[in-house]
């Protein structure tokens, strides 16, 4: 047996100073995964606060810094990073046939560059108080007396390092797919990684800037937005979203790769309509620039902009829903088994539309105009960044935890937390629905009493899907050491990753790689000509059985 | 039917027509949605049924989707959602255009109240009282941060924004008395920013504005989560139109404008609100409020054909009530009032005032405040 | 071919697809950077929409004369990084590195020009965020102007400070031979971007000043 990446060298020097992308990948998903934790203690702390509609344990203050944190630790610390800098370098060098991505050390430097941003970000929350949300609106956030600073700078500073992985992404899906690879032979995975890096590099940078400008006013007092030098804080939001709109599809394109993965290889069956999901990852990738102002809908933009807004927001929609009806459809004459992450997909599929379909309901215009700024707002982007994202990082992490630590988690568990994290999730999100119906607005640490048995509800499903989610936790925790060894390719998977050992050699392949079947040829010519090049190299390798090991 | 839905979707009852036309959108939107999520997650279960595994490494057959039947489907959904598109925008225009004639309301949001004066003199902090069956145009705009007023019963909000007036308009057909939050987040008291919209019937709004305060007046000023700041409630009226008139005065605009027809160093305020004004750079502007409040911020875009552009800038020496009592002023002078409310001799003999020689200090340097207090806030 | 001092990484096939991703890789980030001063170009036209005649009245403030020298200057220098990597090209590494280092200078002579029309600013009282005397007497607007004139000049000062950086670095490198041909192009190529921000610079600060 040859030297699994882990294994090849296990000093501590080693793993700081590596350049081999699965390690990097290895260190974002645990990065990534405290924030995770962090932000989900927030939000527990949180729902638990609102159980009465007035102070229970914290006073409005603290409650504003806990949604702050909660966003600001959410949306910049883990759903951004989550898939595409902790799977995405894991997966789509061996995904594309390639020993590495096109600039390891840069690589590095992003996870850094990260790590210092994280810290920046969560001292400058904890220790400076921030109350603005993560939206830092103006005037409230140039005026606000609290530590604006240190967060806006930690932001920042991670925004450079979502820039330099998109950008190395980007280039390693142009130059360093193997030989025998084309455009359209690549894993759909590969494709939304490709989609989610675009938006990172062109969307990012505008971020930055606005948030450079808003840094530059706390320190200086320069007012760019301030009404009273003439300054326009509207101005601030359309950049802002310019930015934050994109930012939904770089967190829901690679969850929407991760789920034509699972789809297609435990249903066996080739993804139904590829081209149409390669279409419409770049669709979404593209369209989803122009849609920034529904957010802007009640904040006295025109007419006329709202409703070309409104009306490019209904284009993105139709990507959305196409790629639906092809997950459904290649489910379709599969040979499909019930495991932990296609468990997770069905539960996407069905919030992913929940959630979807009440996107489209809030960019109408008219119906916009009750439910901005509402829990209606709440509950519909928690149905697509934790129904959506979040179960499709859980898919993930099932669906690739053989490939990354060697071992297969308890699959009864898995089933059992994923229809936990399902039924929690609904519990915790169709209440703020009702609650965003009857006009209860985002934001609010007091509330009429009305409102309270909705949030009670919301409260205990809170707690059932933190529940689930600490059980996988501790499950996935105790398979890293105990969980049966799981072999090259424990689902019988197509797909490029999977034709390596797992975990994979520092190089990822073993020669030149294998790519002659395509990543989602389950026919059954496909199966007898892998069968009988098995046989072959069996047949080259038995003169001398060592050869090629060490 | 309408109303079934609305009780199971936790809507409060719709108090305007407008809101019961956003909720058949609404109904009809949500149940789409529910029919889709559920056709897909049964279609997805029955395939798992159906097709679930019956060994390993079964192989199975490719199945490839026409291109037709792809854009067909794409398509489709396209034309449904741009049909809802269509409802709503409609829906939109018609809410975002106030009908002629409403009566004016000016909403001043500041950490964290709300505060309502109206052309007519009435003024409150917290209560809007208005009459019900008459079209109520709001002009919003706030002192300091972004506020958002949104009144759950009319489905319909409008941010507030400092240094601009936002405008927002609705029927009320019930009376009732119907909250009002701050749905942008604006500071520790967020949640508790709150007001009411009393909408009174026709004989209870004549005995209110006759000086009685009906029941439903007292109890929507008297609720607890409304008693932030003590003035909830209270109820001052003067005449905005007179307050226009002294703050024109002490801002020494009289020294150029008039108020009865003729040429001076600036254009005359008589007939000037919606009237069509030509401008320096060949093109028309109707003079609305929003014309009006930036002339008096940016005096230099939209000069008027045949005037110089000499007047110095009030941006930030005006506060928002003062501007918007000028405004009403301004509007109190229109040629096609019946009776002009405002006896014009008299208001030339307080005219030419000099900015100096008052109290009250001319700052036209926008970057001074002339409250020190705000100066030193960063 | 003087591919000197650059090695052939292990995860790449050859030099050439070596070459080609760095390239590539500068491009992405060029469109990145362009993105960045994106924001702030939307925010000069959205402003400028707000406030005319300040906008007119504060471009007619700066000095044309000096802009358009700047301007000349950095045009002149992409000329001669462009020179120096023909060169480098043909093997004169000697010319080559003079050619870039001069580059470098030329930014040095353009940063001098631009500090000095920031010192003039200030002894007029025109300061970032509308303070100073100036603003006094000025037309609305003037402040939100003058805040992004020195905003976006400084951040491409900056960008000017950062290239001529990369540019002293790769003269050095030239000279010694150490430095590849494809990353000669990629430092020019950053200072290329540098140069064309300034070019959509000058006619929004200098020449644009109404009727």
């Amino acid at each position: 047996m040859s030297a699994s990446y882990l294994t090849v060298d296990r000093t501590v020097w080693s793993w700081i100073n590596t350049r081999d992308h699965k390690r990097i990948g290895v260190m974002f998903f645990v990065l990534n995964g405290l924030a995770l934790l962090l932000g989900g203690l927030f939000a527990l702390a949180m729902r638990t606060e609102l159980l009465t509609p007035r102070s229970l344990f914290m006073s409005s203050m603290t409650y504003n810094r806990l949604f702050t944190l909660h966003g600001v630790i959410m949306v910049w610390l883990f759903m951004i990073p989550s898939i595409p800098s902790a799977f995405g370098n894991f997966m789509l060098p061996l995904m594309i046939g390639a020993r590495d991505v096109a600039f390891p050390r840069l690589n590095l430097a992003s996870l850094y560059i990260y790590l210092v941003g994280a810290v920046v970000t969560i001292v400058g929350l904890v220790v400076g108080a921030t109350d603005t949300g993560w939206t830092f609106y103006v005037p409230y956030s140039a005026k606000d007396a609290t530590a604006v600073l240190p967060v806006l700078f930690g932001v920042f500073i991670i925004g450079w390092s979502t820039i330099l992985t998109g950008l190395n992404f980007i280039v390693t899906v142009h130059k360093m797919r193997a030989k025998n690879l084309r455009w359209m032979q690549m894993p759909l995975f590969v494709w939304t990684i490709y989609g989610t890096s675009i938006i990172q590099v062109l969307a990012t940078p505008v971020l930055a800037m606005t948030l450079l400008l808003l840094g530059v006013d706390h320190w200086f007092d320069w007012g760019i937005f301030d009404p009273m030098r003439g300054g326009d804080p509207v101005l601030y939001q359309h950049l802002f979203w310019f930015y934050s709109h994109p930012a939904v599809y770089i967190m829901i394109l690679p969850a929407m790769g991760v789920i034509s993965e699972c789809v297609s290889t435990f249903s066996r069956k080739n993804s139904l309509s590829y081209e149409a999901i390669v279409w419409a990852t770049v669709g979404i990738a593209l369209v989803g620039f122009l849609s920034w102002g529904h957010h802007m809908f009640t904040a006295g933009i025109s007419v006329f902009d709202a409703g070309a807004f409104g009306l490019m927001s209904m284009f993105v929609a139709i990507f959305s829903a196409i790629k639906v009806f092809t997950w459904t459809g290649t489910l379709y004459r599969g040979s499909i088994s019930l495991k932990t992450p296609l468990l997770y997909v069905f539960a996407f599929l069905f919030l992913f539309v929940f959630g979807g379909m009440t996107g489209v309901a809030v960019a109408t215009t008219s119906l916009d105009l009750h439910w901005q700024d509402t829990y209606f707002v709440v509950a519909h982007f928690h149905f697509i960044m934790v129904g959506g994202t979040l179960t499709a990082y859980l898919a993930a992490v099932h669906y690739w935890f053989p490939k990354v630590t060697g071992r297969m988690y308890p699959e009864r568990l898995g089933l059992l937390s994923a229809s936990g994290v399902f039924f929690g999730f609904l519990l915790t999100f169709v209440p703020q629905f009702l609650l965003g119906n009857l006009g209860m607005p985002r934001r609010y640490h007091n509330y009429p009493a009305a409102f309270q048995p909705l949030h009670v509800l919301s409260t205990a499903g809170a707690y059932v899907l933190g529940s689930a989610l600490f059980l996988t936790l501790g499950y996935l925790l105790w398979s890293l050491r105990y969980g049966e060894v799981a072999g090259a390719n424990p689902w019988r998977s197509a797909c490029f990753e999977w034709r390596t050992t797992s975990p994979p050699p520092p190089h990822n392949f073993e020669g030149t790689p294998p790519f002659e079947r395509g990543a989602y040829d389950y026919t059954r010519e496909a199966l007898e000509r892998e069968r009988a090049r098995a046989l072959e190299s069996d047949a080259a390798l038995a003169p001398e059985p060592e050869a090629g090991h060490v | 039917m309408q109303e079934l839905l609305r009780r199971m979707l936790f809507l409060p009852p719709e108090a305007t027509s407008v809101a019961r036309s956003i909720d058949r959108l609404h109904f009809f939107v949500i149940s789409v949605t529910f029919a889709g999520a559920f056709a897909v997650g049964a279609v997805a279960f029955a395939f798992l049924v159906r097709y679930r595994a019956r060994g390993e490494d079964e192989a199975t057959p490719e199945v490839i989707v026409p291109r037709r039947l792809e854009i067909g489907v794409g398509l489709g959904l396209l034309a449904l959602f741009v049909f809802w598109w269509f409802i709503g925008f409609r829906q939109y225009v018609a809410i975002e255009t106030a009908p002629p004639g409403s009566l004016e309301v000016y909403v001043t949001a500041k950490q964290w109240m709300w505060k309502f004066s109206r052309a007519d003199g009435e003024r409150s902090a917290g209560v809007l009282v208005v009459p019900k069956d008459k079209s109520i145009r709001l002009l919003l705009t706030s002192r300091d941060v972004v506020h958002s007023f949104f009144v759950p019963a009319f489905r319909i909000k409008q941010d507030a924004l400092p240094g601009r007036y936002t405008s927002l308009w609705f029927k009320a057909d019930r009376a009732g008395t119907y909250p009002v939050y701050c749905a942008e987040y604006c500071g520790v008291d967020h949640s508790r920013m709150w007001a009411s919209v009393v909408v009174l019937d026709a004989p209870d709004y004549e005995r209110y504005l006759a000086g009685q305060t009906p029941d439903r007046v007292t109890h929507a000023g008297a609720q607890p989560e409304l008693a932030n700041d003590g003035i909830v409630g209270a109820r001052e009226v003067t005449n905005m139109v007179d307050e226009g008139r002294a703050a024109a005065s002490r801002y020494g605009c009289f020294s150029c404008h008039t108020v009865d027809g003729q040429r001076h160093i600036g254009p005359t305020w008589q007939g000037l609100y919606a009237s069509t004004v030509p401008l320096a750079s060949g093109k028309t502007v109707v003079a609305s409020e929003d014309y009006l409040t930036r002339s008096m911020m940016d005096p230099h875009d939209d000069v008027v054909a045949g005037y110089s552009p000499i007047m110095p800038t009030y941006q930030g020496a005006l506060p928002q009530p003062d501007a918007a009592a000028i405004v009403e002023f301004i509007k109190s002078l229109r040629y096609d009032e019946a009776s002009p409310p405002v006896p014009l001799p008299s208001v030339i003999a307080v005219a030419p005032v000099l900015p100096a020689v008052k109290g009250a200090p001319l700052n036209p340097n926008p970057l001074t405040p002339s409250n020190p207090s705000e100066g030193s806030q960063r | 071919m003087s591919e000197g001092g650059t090695k052939l990484e292990a995860h790449f096939e050859s030099m050439e697809r070596q070459a080609d991703a760095a390239r590539f890789g500068m491009w992405v980030f060029l469109a990145s950077e362009a993105l960045l001063f994106g924001a702030l170009f939307t925010l000069y036209a959205c402003y400028r929409e707000k406030w005319p005649h300040a906008f007119e009245v504060g471009v007619a403030k700066n000095d044309a004369l000096l802009g358009t020298t700047n301007t000349l200057l950095l045009i002149t220098s992409s000329f001669l990084v462009v020179l120096g990597i023909d060169r480098y090209r043909r093997g004169d590494a000697l010319v080559a590195a003079r050619l870039v280092a001069s580059t470098a200078a030329i930014g040095l002579l353009f940063l001098l020009i631009k500090s000095h029309e920031y010192a003039m600013h200030f002894s007029e009282g025109i300061f970032p965020g509308g303070h100073g005397a100036y603003f006094a007497d000025a037309p609305a607007g003037s402040a939100v102007f003058f805040t992004l004139y020195f905003t976006m000049t400084g951040l491409h000062a900056i960008h000017v400070t950062v290239g001529m950086g990369v540019l002293v670095y790769s003269a050095i490198q030239v000279r010694r031979r150490r430095m590849s041909l494809h990353g000669l192009e990629i430092a020019a190529l950053y200072w290329h971007l540098v140069d064309c921000i300034w070019i959509f610079l000058w006619p929004l600060y200098y020449l644009a000043r109404g009727s």
